[in-house]
């Protein structure tokens, strides 16, 4: 393969991809693969993908810059998701959001000083029938109150 | 003896602590040296009871609930194994009246089996349909599914049929069935309940119409805010392909058809049929104008057919019991049954299954029973967040695609979001304009731009500011995104904000600001 790749994260993006790539319309499926890898989508994957898969390295910035769930930096530790969808809000999750905030001295979008938490706004877990709910590194929590809310920034920090 | 007892493997039951009462409950049987096997079932759609756990004595399913992990050393001690009664206990599963009183087709099979058996599937009339289907000729499958008024059931009320024949008619050298899986409105969970509890049902569904249009490859879209669903529907599809469902020769039938699922990426606007096909090519998410219809042209430019779960989900019982015992169910054009879902600030919540007529008032406040707070019912939302408000007036509407439709609603995905009396709807209205900025492809102008001034105009009604102006611009707004916008999002955002408006106008008038705006 005559392609410069440098360093760790293109060695280790080129193996995703090879995988990868004979998959129609691979590029999603690799980029969550890449940020599975590494926790988000590193700058240095992007021009490997793009010549990979013969794109210009705008449509592939373009595509990972579209989609809410790719990161261009790590998260926390932990990275704690609340619905803030109309089923939660219509049983208080302004309210349990605020706290959590309170809570963790972070706003959405944001990650607390020690690294341990990310905050996200997620619109709609499916769980709109016993709202308010969260997700907690990919775990679901439903019917949150104050107190449950408290716990699950408990166990975020640990 | 073993005892078979069920506990949901549903991410609603998860949420609320299945896996932690299934847990208490290896571990109390085994303390009292008792013989159990746990299934982990679909749920019924009870979610005010989940988790529900159901034990089998005799021909019965004995279900309890809401179970906590506290509440299993006390059911032990009541007897939980033999069915005895307890304060959690409801009876036979089946004989609770939410459930009793639905007519289940679509979720017939959702909370009584485990999903990932086939032997279950087989049991309770899995692949008939699909059976059935390998016998007729293509244009007999469609002309069925045309006959029994299924119609698509992600919101827009396309007649699948028709979608079917364009596509089968169409010519390509590759045809693709997409099953949209992206469900993101808010108060809608029927896409991921039957992906989580009868995988099978839409894998049965997406290979018919395989067989009926000449496509040989299916893909699920479905959200990474699913991974429960996107776990079972792989494995289910792994265990299809094994057992010579899926592959190149549907159940000997010497046809191909073979599907995978798609993972999106937090994009709520890939909801939206083109712009899912756009993701699944892996480009950014925006919507395509159309024409080209994806029928004739849709993923990689080939003869597409793009249908919501639900209705794919519905064709197998179609073709098994024919396109009449699927059509004498329902009113008007609406044909058929519709998962309801109830949410929101409701008592019972839940998906309630049944034929389309039953009135808004009668799914709020008989089979919801009203709010969860115990206040009273102020607005409902139908149809996730481009879905309009209805007061308690119009609590009479039918819900069917058409009634829905003269109300200047819309029943979408058929979720309905219950709130109570202490909901300021001006801040709703606030919201839908909000989720438009965030969600927005950013194509079309109006959406792109009017989600934006929607949110400032209405800041300045709740400040005070020219209120009487600003109402007017904020309806002059949603008329140019109603008309202006090239796909639902924009051009049904002013659903909630207009419907908002209409019905709850005294939300709109705040006290008007003592101060001068300077």
């Amino acid at each position: 393969m005559n392609l410069h790749v440098s360093g760790d994260v293109g060695t280790r993006t080129l193996a995703i991809i090879d995988a990868m790539k004979d998959l129609e319309g691979p590029l999603l499926p690799i980029l969550h693969e890449v940020q599975a890898e590494f926790g988000y989508v590193p700058q240095e994957s992007l021009p490997v993908i793009a010549k990979e898969l013969n794109l210009s390295r705008a449509e592939v910035h373009g595509v990972v810059t579209f989609y809410h769930d790719f990161r261009d930096h790590p998260a926390g530790r932990h990275v704690l998701k609340l619905c803030r969808a109309e089923a939660c809000q219509s049983m208080g999750a302004d309210a349990i959001a605020d706290r959590v905030k309170a809570l963790l001295g972070i706003d959405f979008h944001q990650t607390t000083l020690d690294g341990a938490v990310t905050l996200e706004p997620v619109y709609c877990l499916g769980l709109c029938s016993c709202a308010p709910s969260a997700m907690l590194d990919g775990a679901v929590h439903a019917r949150l109150d104050a107190a449950s809310a408290a716990e699950l920034v408990q166990e975020a920090r640990r | 003896m073993t005892v078979s007892i069920y506990v949901p493997r549903d991410a609603a039951a998860v949420a609320l602590g299945a896996d932690r009462v299934v847990a208490a409950i290896e571990s109390e049987a085994s303390a009292r040296g008792l013989d159990v096997a746990i299934v982990r079932n679909g749920s019924r759609g009870m979610h005010w009871l989940e988790p529900l756990v159901e034990v089998v004595v005799g021909h019965e399913r004995i279900a309890y609930g809401p179970v906590k992990p506290s509440d299993v050393a006390s059911l032990f001690d009541a007897g939980l194994l033999s069915g005895a009664d307890h304060p959690l206990c409801h009876g036979a599963a089946k004989d609770i009246p939410f459930l009793k009183q639905q007519t289940r087709l679509t979720f017939a099979r959702c909370g009584i089996t485990d999903p990932l058996s086939l032997d279950d599937y087989r049991r309770y009339r899995g692949l008939t349909g699909l059976e059935k289907a390998i016998a007729m000729a293509p244009e007999a499958i469609v002309t069925e599914v045309t006959d029994s008024g299924l119609r698509g059931r992600g919101g827009a009320g396309f007649p699948t049929g028709i979608k079917w024949k364009t596509v089968l008619e169409a010519t390509g050298s590759r045809k693709y069935i997409v099953c949209n899986a992206d469900e993101g409105d808010s108060g809608t969970f029927a896409d991921r309940m039957i992906m989580e509890g009868d995988p099978f049902v839409l894998i049965e569904g997406m290979a018919i119409a395989g067989l009926a249009t000449g496509a040989t490859k299916g893909f699920i879209y479905t959200r990474s805010e699913y991974p429960h669903a996107i776990a079972t529907m792989s494995e289910a599809i792994e265990i299809a392909r094994r057992e010579g469902i899926l592959g190149p020769s549907v159940l000997g039938s010497g046809r191909a058809f073979d599907m995978e699922v798609r993972v999106g990426a937090g994009a709520y606007v890939c909801g939206e049929e083109t712009a899912l096909l756009n993701s699944l090519e892996g480009k950014r998410g925006i919507v395509r104008a159309k024409p080209p219809l994806p029928a004739h042209k849709g993923l990689f430019d080939c003869p597409t057919v793009i249908n919501n779960v639900i209705s794919l989900a519905s064709v197998p019982v179609i073709l098994d019991r024919g396109a009449a015992f699927y059509r004498d169910f329902g009113m008007g054009r609406s044909r058929g049954t519709i998962p309801i879902q109830i949410a929101g600030n409701v008592k019972h919540g839940g998906l309630y299954e049944t034929a389309f007529g039953l009135s808004l008032g009668e799914i709020v406040d008989h089979i919801g029973g009203g709010t969860a707070s115990g206040r009273p019912v102020k607005a409902v939302q139908v149809g996730g967040p481009l879905g309009a408000y209805f007061p308690r007036a119009l609590f009479d509407t039918p819900f069917d695609y058409e009634s829905f439709a003269a109300k200047d609603g819309l029943i979408g995905h058929a979720g309905i979001v219950v709130f109570d009396d202490t909901v300021d709807m001006l801040q709703q209205a606030r919201f839908a304009m909000e989720f438009c900025a965030i969600e927005s492809c950013g194509k079309c102008t109006p959406c792109r731009i009017g989600s934006t001034r929607g949110v400032e105009v209405a800041d300045r009604i709740a400040q005070g500011i020219e209120p009487e102006k600003n109402r007017e611009l904020l309806g002059d707004l949603c008329n140019t995104m109603k008309f202006g916008s090239l796909c639902a999002l924009g051009g049904f955002t002013p659903y909630p904000v207009l419907s908002a408006m209409a019905h709850f106008p005294e939300d709109f008038s705040p006290a008007p600001r003592v101060e001068a705006a300077e």
